[in-house]
């Protein structure tokens, strides 16, 4: 008994130093498993609010292109206005369904909120971009996020109560349906490699898909994170993979994820009712 | 100003210089500059080992939580911050030059080479370390030897314009006190 004590207090440093790598190696290991250790979401808080007054400086030197980006949007905004098309004769409107139209709130199914950008990575292989929202302004995990121009950024991993922390496309474990803008039957999954920023990959499109080099890739009706038809980006490559019968495709992102300032988070309203729809249909398989 | 005093103003600006300076360089994919664990290579001589390992694991986690993946840097740090005394025993000039410097720096280790490979090996070692975790996690030999060489020569290049840039009056102490 004597003896181990002695070893331990003679080795007490080497112990110590193993014990610490061993506790950074079960960090690493939980967090790729679950995305959020127990104890990050004060973490999230912290470091979300030095970033907050960092980008209060950073923001002023991206005024000017955010202006413009506005006045774009305001743009299309004012194109989509009903008062901009002819009316057809109110008389030759078919009803179609029960479905009443003025009760619009009761069917919305997509929510947008603003949020600003506070902290973007590009360096990492696993890159997270913070937003200014929490739980306490109604985001909450899995809601979908979108740039201005409608580009697609990411999904929520982890809420604090004032911060954000979206899992970017330049992530290794985000993985996105999504399909071919001119053929809608190729629908494949967007992933990152982890090496280009900008550039992620378009896997699963069968090699009898008609694949064009510069045509839009969007978001498909199968999730419940994103609505359907948003820009994830632009063919650049394509690889024919020699082993399978499927196409590589490389795709430029459309949101320049080097500087991402202003974004939309995207509830899901009706994602409760799906979830509820899975759950009894697993009690009944069982 | 005390040592404390020092230390802690020192540990808040490598943790944001890195953050918000070096993180946001965008030299290329294979590059990533650091410069944080200049703080441990400039810890007190004097310091108890197991304190420098906790505050090594607080400077690696501090890093960690702003880039949102715990684990990676606090690993990195208490690795270099468990070798660091060997390295200083072996590369000090003279019997007792810990007692009559307070850290290490060129003029405490006795000439522009001792010091210069005693941060090239532990600068080494962290990225090697670094790197090697994050290849066990996303998987790449070639991106990690790559990574490794490139990030640890813009390091190198880094610290010694750090090292010219600040210098740091270090003060010969007797130790007849």
């Amino acid at each position: 008994m004597r003896n181990i004590f002695l070893f331990i207090r003679r080795y007490f440093n080497l112990i110590f130093f193993l014990f610490l790598q061993g506790f950074c190696i079960y960090l690493i290991v939980t967090y790729s498993k679950y995305h959020h250790a127990a104890f990050s979401k004060t973490g999230l808080e912290v470091s979300g609010y030095f970033s907050k007054q960092y980008n209060e400086v950073e923001y002023f030197f991206h005024l000017k292109k955010t202006n413009e980006d506005l006045v774009k949007i305001n743009e299309r905004l004012l194109n989509a206005q009903r008062q901009n098309f002819m009316q057809p004769d109110t008389a030759s409107i078919i009803a179609d369904g029960p479905v009443t139209n003025d009760t619009l709130e009761i069917h919305r199914k997509w929510l947008y909120r603003w949020a600003k950008v506070v902290q973007q990575s590009t360096v990492n292989q696993s890159n997270y971009v913070i937003l200014n929202r929490g739980t306490s302004q109604g985001v909450s995990q899995d809601m979908g996020v979108v740039d201005i121009n409608n580009g697609v950024v990411g999904k929520i991993v982890e809420v604090s109560n004032n911060y954000a922390a979206v899992m970017s496309l330049l992530h290794k474990d985000s993985k996105v349906s999504a399909r071919l803008f001119k053929s809608p039957e190729a629908v494949g999954t967007i992933v990152w490699d982890g090496k280009t920023p900008n550039i992620v990959q378009l896997t699963g499109i069968s090699k009898s898909a008609k694949v064009v080099k510069g045509d839009s890739v969007v978001t498909t009706a199968l999730t419940a994170t994103y609505p359907p038809g948003y820009l994830i980006g632009v063919v650049d490559e394509v690889i024919a993979e020699k082993s399978t019968n499927n196409y590589l495709l490389k795709i430029k992102t459309t949101v320049n994820f080097y500087n991402v300032q202003m974004v939309m988070v995207i509830d899901n309203l009706q994602k409760k009712d799906i979830e509820e729809l899975e759950n009894k249909l697993k009690k009944k398989t069982l | 100003m005390s040592s404390l005093v020092k230390n802690i103003v020192r540990f808040a600006l490598v943790i944001l210089v890195q953050v918000y300076v070096l993180d946001s360089i965008h030299l290329h994919q294979v590059v990533t500059p650091y410069l944080y664990f200049l703080f441990i290579l400039w810890m007190p001589f004097k310091m108890n080992r197991t304190w420098q390992l906790v505050i090594a694991l607080a400077l690696g986690l501090t890093l960690d939580y702003f880039r949102h993946h715990p684990g990676f840097h606090a690993a990195a740090c208490v690795l270099i911050a468990y070798l660091r005394p060997f390295l200083v025993n072996l590369f000090i000039p003279q019997e007792g030059a810990e007692t009559n410097y307070e850290e290490p720096s060129v003029k405490s280790m006795g000439g522009i080479m001792p010091y210069f490979i005693f941060v090239a090996v532990l600068t080494f070692i962290h990225h090697g370390w670094l790197f090697l975790l994050q290849a066990w996690q996303f998987g790449n030999i070639w991106y990690f030897l790559g990574n490794t060489i490139f990030s640890t020569a813009i390091s190198l290049v880094l610290i010694i314009i750090t090292e010219l840039l600040f210098v740091r009056k270090q003060k010969f102490r007797t130790n007849t006190i």
